[in-house]
């Protein structure tokens, strides 16, 4: 078994579960019943592809772990996901455009793993890039659209991503184990989705007339290798309450 | 076959109860009224009723399971619970588009929904506690719901019937999701048992109360019936429920919370006994558990994503302008 | 309340060819919105191909006071349905 393909794994599968976690939390209060039921399917694309992810990993482990085990079993600091994704929801602006640099990433990341020399890993890219493409679609689409609307969504939109912005950079900081996953032909290298990705996304706030933040400055890093944000630990208190409170209970 | 050109006449010589009897005798005959056909005014106000009732409760009704969407014991209770709230969501969609059919835009129903005008199912004013409330909402509520709702795709109103018929169709799961969510913890520790029977002991009386009031009690119920557009009576459809009921009770190990249950076999039906129909109208007037909060949710979510909606017609409006200056 | 989303009919056809067909309404912004929200209300259980959208009020519909004068007079047309034709039963492909 390969600890770093573990990790690999477990990084992507956080990724989608955390962020997934974060989405159903607006489920029943989004701003219009459209828009709701359109984000709760994002939620639930991304909850599928945290348990394939999750449930690969945990094969990969081989100690009889599962999806639900990794998901509810592990404490923060065993959580490979990005701080990005553990970020609060703030208000509907926020969430979007947290939502948008994460799709504009993912999608490039998963066309990455479509050539995968791990099977496994290519088909779960496969389906999941068809589901992250539909999202990156609707997110470029709302960044338009709210960066155009009234001067209120505008400023709103322009906070909002000010504020998320310093957590994209981690999203193309690579480490040893990315380096073996790049060697093995399984993974990619993060940095080398970077000018791609910030091609794309200064072309959508251009059309947006969002201001693209100015580089450098705080750049905080540390979830891929379990360092979290404040926020993580308590956000699993609430997902993990059920499992940890009734040791070996099946639901 | 080889009907004649009838000329009825223009239609502003008919009478008022001219019309009305013609309008009873279509629907007495089956046939569907739809949104562009004259009916009675009364027919009219009585639908928007019951119709935004009906999707309010759906949309109020996200609220007390999506509190547990965060908190599922598993990823793939969570998927399921997740896409079951968001099918209510979807039902309060369709329930409000059929109800706009009638002259009724969706904000002014929404407005009275805020604002208490409105009313909603009682039982979505009680709070969930535990997990097993989620399996007792799905077994229980979405039990009763859908006793209620399949007589209605045969409604006389075309598009409720239709909604309905859709509403039904999604939420053939939903009952069944909860009733394995009681499954497992009917077969798991003495805990998750524990929660289980906690669960039905709190939702077993607000279910029942769910039909509305007893028959005798009932204000439109035999004008409504008349129109076709309640099917059953309040306590059939009760009555219904408790036969249905007990017996997935029993198989589960549960015991229902109402000593006077037992079966008549001379009726042929289990009896039941008293409902506590002051705490029933205390709720609907605004005193349960949880009415203060709901409210409080959904207007925050309303008044929240005002510039949300505001800024997507902006952008429309604009849009518009724009290709028309184009065209120019 | 002056600035609610204009309501939107919604087609889908399913995977089985047939024509598109009526399902339901919403509301949006526009007709992409439409049709992106289309695709999140009616299309969540896999219901459908291609996702038709129009405006409600860009409708125009019969009047059902007309129905009688719009429709009744096809019932006399019964010379239009194949089975007006009696044809012997021994000669094959008719």
């Amino acid at each position: 078994m390969s600890t770093a393909r573990y990790e690999y794994l477990l990084r992507f599968g956080d990724n989608a579960l955390i962020l997934s976690q974060r989405l159903g939390e607006w489920c029943g209060k989004g701003p219009a019943l459209e828009e709701d039921m359109a984000l709760t399917n994002v939620a639930l694309d991304l909850l599928g592809q945290a348990r394939l992810l999750l449930s690969l990993a945990a094969e990969a482990a081989g100690n009889g772990a599962d999806e639900d085990s990794l998901a509810y079993h592990r404490d923060d600091r065993a959580f490979r996901n990005v701080l990005l994704v553990e970020q609060p929801n703030g208000n509907y602006a926020d969430t979007l455009a947290r939502q948008f640099l994460f799709d504009a990433w993912s999608s490039l990341a998963l066309r990455r793993l479509l050539s995968s020399s791990d099977a496994a890993i290519a088909a779960i890219a496969e389906k999941a890039v068809k589901e992250v493409s539909y999202h990156l679609r609707r997110s470029s689409d709302l960044m338009v659209r709210l960066g155009d609307g009234t001067e209120r969504s505008r400023a709103m939109l322009q906070t909002a991503i000010d504020k998320v912005w310093p957590y994209s950079h981690e999203l193309f900081i690579g480490d040893a184990v990315d380096a073996e996953m790049t060697a093995a032909g399984i993974g990619f290298d993060p940095a080398s989705v970077h000018d791609e990705w910030l091609a794309y996304v200064r072309e959508v706030f251009a059309e947006a007339t969002l201001k693209l933040p100015a580089a450098g400055g705080w750049m905080p890093k540390g979830g891929k290798q379990g360092l979290h944000s404040e926020h993580l630990s308590k956000l699993l208190a609430e997902m993990q309450v059920l499992q940890r409170s009734h040791p070996g209970a099946s639901w | 076959m080889y009907a004649q050109m009838v000329d009825t006449g223009s239609p502003s010589a008919t009478s008022l109860d001219e019309r009305e009897a013609r309008f009873q005798s279509r629907i007495d005959d089956g046939i569907r009224v739809e949104p562009q056909d004259w009916m009675p005014d009364r027919y009219r106000k009585t639908l928007i009723r019951q119709i935004s009732q009906h999707a309010h409760s759906e949309i109020v009704g996200q609220l007390p399971e999506g509190n547990w969407i965060t908190r599922a014991p598993s990823l793939k209770r969570k998927a399921i619970l997740l896409a079951k709230v968001q099918d209510e969501a979807g039902h309060g969609l369709y329930l409000y588009s059929a109800a706009e059919t009638l002259g009724i835009t969706r904000d002014q129903m929404v407005d009275d929904l805020h604002t208490g005008k409105a009313k909603y199912s009682s039982i979505f004013n009680y709070p969930t506690l535990t997990w097993a409330d989620v399996g007792a909402i799905g077994w229980l509520v979405d039990g009763s719901a859908i006793m209620n709702q399949i007589p209605l795709c045969r409604c006389s109103y075309g598009p409720y019937a239709r909604a309905m018929i859709r509403v039904c169709k999604e939420e053939a799961f939903h009952m069944r999701q909860g009733y394995d969510i009681m499954l497992a913890l009917c077969a798991g520790t003495p805990e998750q048992k524990a929660m289980a029977q906690d669960a039905l002991n709190r939702w077993w009386w607000p279910s029942l109360m769910m039909f509305g009031p007893p028959d005798g009690d009932s204000v439109h119920s035999a004008q409504s019936q008349a129109w076709k557009i309640k099917l059953f009576t309040n306590d059939e459809l009760r009555q219904k429920m408790v036969d249905q009921t007990v017996p997935q009770a029993e198989h589960l190990g549960l015991v229902v919370p109402d000593p006077a249950v037992k079966w008549n076999a001379e009726r042929g039906h289990y009896d039941y006994g008293d409902i506590d129909w002051e705490e029933f109208y205390n709720v609907v007037k605004g005193n349960g558990p949880c009415n203060r909060e709901r409210l409080e949710v959904r207007n925050k979510a309303w008044t929240d994503g005002e510039w949300f909606r505001d800024a997507l017609v902006a952008h429309a409006d604009k849009q518009a302008q724009r290709l028309t200056a184009q065209a120019a | 309340m002056k600035n609610q989303w204009p309501l939107w009919e919604v087609f889908i056809r399913s995977q089985h060819g047939l024509a598109h067909r009526h399902v339901g309404s919403l509301h949006a912004p526009d007709a992409t919105m439409a049709l992106n929200n289309a695709r999140d209300v009616y299309t969540r259980r896999n219901e459908g191909v291609s996702i038709w959208v129009v405006k409600s009020t860009d409708i125009t519909a019969s009047h059902p006071d007309d129905k009688a004068e719009l429709f009744d007079p096809a019932n006399s047309k019964v010379y239009r349905h194949p089975t007006f034709f009696p044809m012997p039963e021994e000669v094959k492909g008719l």
